[in-house]
């Protein structure tokens, strides 16, 4: 209709109509600085159609007729291509340099920063609660890890303990992140080698998960739930049985992706022996997560560190044996499976019991609480206001978040502000392996490559 | 009448191709649990005429450094070529070419690549510039086993119209592994996922049409599923060839709907293994088919002289 509409309006002549009413020149005019910048316009380009020398000394020499006598020793560049950062395989803002050999990759520069923003430094500059979204922010497909990580932190900082249920109620929702981060990824994967259809397929569950963050803190993506001292608020009544509904479902659903991809002949092909990385390379480059298990290295924190309940849950740790793409994508899979364990076990494990702790100097009281006591009232305003104060400490809080180990460097001075918020954020270190694991591959494998890298550019460039 | 049946044809296909379009969308929709096109029209199915119109309506836009004569040449050739292959389906109305449309058939799909390598090359960008490498490249590379794998049926049907049906249909248990590798063949030959290395979304964003935008992409696009639709036509007349029309057209629309169920269910293939897919594994396969279509032809000689 919009097209419709330009020609009528075309067509009527309502551009003659207007120029006759405005004959004397618009009421205002608006001068832009940019207008004085010359631009090459048709006139300039004008000698150029035909052959054209121009000299100003008359004493210079005139190139051979020959040129190639000259031409003995010549540069040869290989083709630099700019992949990204518009480009539909770059998860993002990935602006990769691909220095290539026809279709052979030379070198892979990935430049990164374009999603910067300056979130450490922003952190110093907010109270402790203040801070809490921007980890959401960081990991837009992970973002209640990100959040644990933190809130992990700052719990050893305050050197406070978590009740029961809130530590379960953080691990039933870790393992669903981790869910819904390992069905983008692995969507995301296929539709960059080609396949269409498991993403949509997965994505249908995904949302069902968006709705189940939704349920419990309000909002689909960044939910700000986990807070230092436990989460914001219980779990509202019928969720665990919507969630136990779910799982009951997913592992079917995982069995159909499982059936499109994983003996898919083709899909083997793209993906067995690309982008290989030993063991040893894995560790030097700093890998975590998918990546270094896939390389067959048994690193999982959640298994070696435990923190909040997993120490409760049984599940096992894939790990693969070649290091390629194909291994990693089978772990992401497993991931998924042992996942939906941890939550049924979580749900049939889970506590009675507060969901904070119930030092009101750190947590805010629950908010009937404040309407009737003057006290609660008092904490509730300081704590919105100027937060809480952390001892002085240093701390390092890493959590197996499903992309790698996302750490939380956290240095308090006393204040209600951190002094300083390293975040660790896990693949910015398998980037930075990307010319190493893609040189010597086609052009189609580096875009299968980075979809196993599982990057996200709100964590790589922070 | 040449002019009042080569206009039915070209207005034929070109309704057909719309909806063809709109029925990829659809099958794709399904496949991938939604619902496809829906709003334009009842069911959509006005949608294909939508998008024309928008996409017919577009500013046409050229590259300020591409070769703009041939920039524009390219989708035209292109979309000519396309229409320009129907000549030669066996309608009642069609011009009597049919003892040659083998020849026609090949000759016009070896100018095809040149719309492919035009739209690349003189787009001046490194992404179609790949894409149109690759196409050309794929396309000739599948010609040569697309011919050998033509010739088999075409020694059987020209055995059955010459002698009986009877001797033509016995050594039809060769036709079977030969038609899946046709039908691949045919995928790799029209650029269709999972072989679509000249348009891969996510490696060359768009590949040999990158740069075209409105009218030239949708005359691009027109001569894309025109080839698809006839290569599915080829399937069947080679293949499954019957004189009941309903028939006929029944299986066009079965092979075409094997197009779409490839492209919901496979990843893309890399273009080196496509290549030696093509080099080292049809070739070779084709030739051996020839070989045993033509010895059985020699036993069937025998017999028919003993008999």
């Amino acid at each position: 209709m919009a097209a419709l509409g330009t020609v009528i309006r075309k067509a009527t002549s309502l551009g003659i109509l207007k120029n006759t009413l405005l004959r004397h020149g618009p009421v205002c005019t608006s001068v832009r600085p940019a207008s004085h910048v010359w631009y090459p316009d048709k006139d300039y380009w004008e000698p150029y159609k035909k052959p054209y020398f121009y000299c100003e000394d008359p004493d210079v020499k005139l190139p051979p007729y020959n040129l190639r006598e000259h031409d003995a020793e010549r540069e040869v560049h290989n083709i630099v291509m700019n992949f990204g950062p518009q480009h539909p395989a770059a998860h993002g803002v990935l602006r990769l340099v691909l220095t290539l050999q026809g279709e052979n990759v030379v070198r892979a520069d990935p430049h990164i920063g374009l999603l910067h923003r300056g979130t450490e430094k922003l952190i110093e500059y907010k109270t402790y609660t203040q801070a809490l979204p921007y980890f959401d922010r960081l990991d837009y497909v992970s973002m209640m890890c990100s959040e644990q990580a933190y809130c992990l932190a700052i719990e050893k900082l305050l050197n406070i303990e978590v009740p029961p249920r809130a530590k379960m109620i953080r691990t039933l929702f870790g393992e669903i992140t981790r869910v819904l981060n390992h069905i983008m990824s692995i969507g995301s994967h296929a539709l960059d080698v080609g396949a269409m259809t498991p993403l949509f397929w997965l994505f249908e569950e995904r949302e069902k998960l968006m709705e189940f963050y939704e349920r419990v803190s309000g909002a689909r993506l960044h939910a700000a739930y986990f807070r230092p001292g436990g989460v914001t608020l219980d779990m509202p009544m019928g969720l665990m049985e919507d969630i136990y509904e779910w799982a009951s479902k997913f592992s079917q659903r995982l069995d159909e992706v499982d059936d499109l991809l994983t003996e898919n002949r083709i899909w083997k092909a793209r993906t067995i022996d690309i982008g290989v990385i030993s063991a040893e390379e894995a560790m030097t480059y700093g890998f975590s997560g998918v990546m270094l298990r896939g390389s067959g290295i048994k690193w999982d924190v959640r298994k070696v560190q435990p923190y909040d309940s997993y120490a409760e849950v049984d599940f096992d740790v894939p790990v693969g044996n070649r290091g390629d793409c194909y291994d990693r994508y089978l772990i992401r899979m497993e991931e998924m499976r042992q996942s939906l364990r941890i939550i049924l076990q979580c749900m049939n494990k889970m506590p009675q019991g507060e969901i904070k702790t119930d030092d009101n100097k750190v947590t805010p009281p629950r908010r009937a609480e404040m309407k009737d006591s003057m006290e609660s009232l008092i904490h509730h305003f300081k704590l919105f206001t100027e937060g809480f104060q952390v001892p002085p400490g240093t701390t390092y809080s890493a959590v197996e978040a499903p992309k790698g180990e996302f750490g939380v460097y956290l240095i308090s001075d006393g204040t209600n502000k951190p002094y300083r918020c390293k975040i660790k954020a896990p693949g910015f270190a398998h980037l930075a392996a990307l010319d190493k694991l893609s040189k010597k591959h086609m052009l189609a494998d580096v875009v299968a490559i980075i979809g196993t890298l599982d990057i996200v550019f709100g964590e790589v460039d922070r | 009448m040449l002019w009042v049946t080569s206009i039915f044809t070209i207005v034929c296909v070109l309704i057909a191709v719309a909806f063809y379009t709109l029925y990829e969308r659809k099958i794709l929709g399904y496949i991938q649990i939604r619902k496809g096109p829906k709003s334009v029209g009842f069911w959509g199915i006005l949608q294909p005429f939508a998008d024309a119109v928008k996409l017919f309506l577009n500013e046409l836009i050229l590259p300020m450094k591409s070769n703009k004569v041939l920039f524009m040449m390219a989708p035209i050739l292109g979309f000519s070529l396309a229409l320009f292959l129907w000549v030669i389906y066996p309608s009642v109305y069609c011009i009597k070419f049919i003892s040659f449309s083998l020849l026609i058939f090949l000759c016009i799909s070896a100018i095809n690549v040149y719309c492919i390598l035009l739209a690349g090359w003189t787009s001046n960008s490194k992404y179609a510039f790949l894409g149109a490498l690759r196409a050309s490249a794929q396309t000739i590379s599948y010609e040569v086993s697309m011919l050998f794998i033509l010739i088999v049926p075409v020694l059987l049907i020209f055995e059955t119209n010459m002698e009986m049906a009877l001797k033509g249909y016995s050594v039809m248990f060769l036709m079977f592994p030969l038609l899946l590798v046709w039908f691949t063949t045919t995928l790799a030959e029209t650029n269709r996922a999972p072989f679509d290395f000249a348009e891969g979304e996510s490696e060359l964003v768009s590949g040999f049409n990158v740069e075209y935008g409105g009218g030239l992409f949708a005359l691009l696009f027109l001569a894309e599923y025109a080839n698809i639709i006839f290569m599915s036509t080829m399937s069947m007349i080679w293949f499954f060839y019957n004189n009941n029309s309903f028939l006929f057209v029944l299986g066009i629309v079965f092979f075409s709907t094997f197009y779409l169920f490839a492209r919901g269910a496979y990843p893309r293939h890399r273009y080196d293994l496509l290549m030696m897919l093509c080099w080292k594994s049809f070739l070779p396969f084709g030739i051996c088919m020839l070989f045993l279509c033509l010895l059985c032809w020699l036993i069937m000689m025998y017999f028919n002289y003993i008999f």
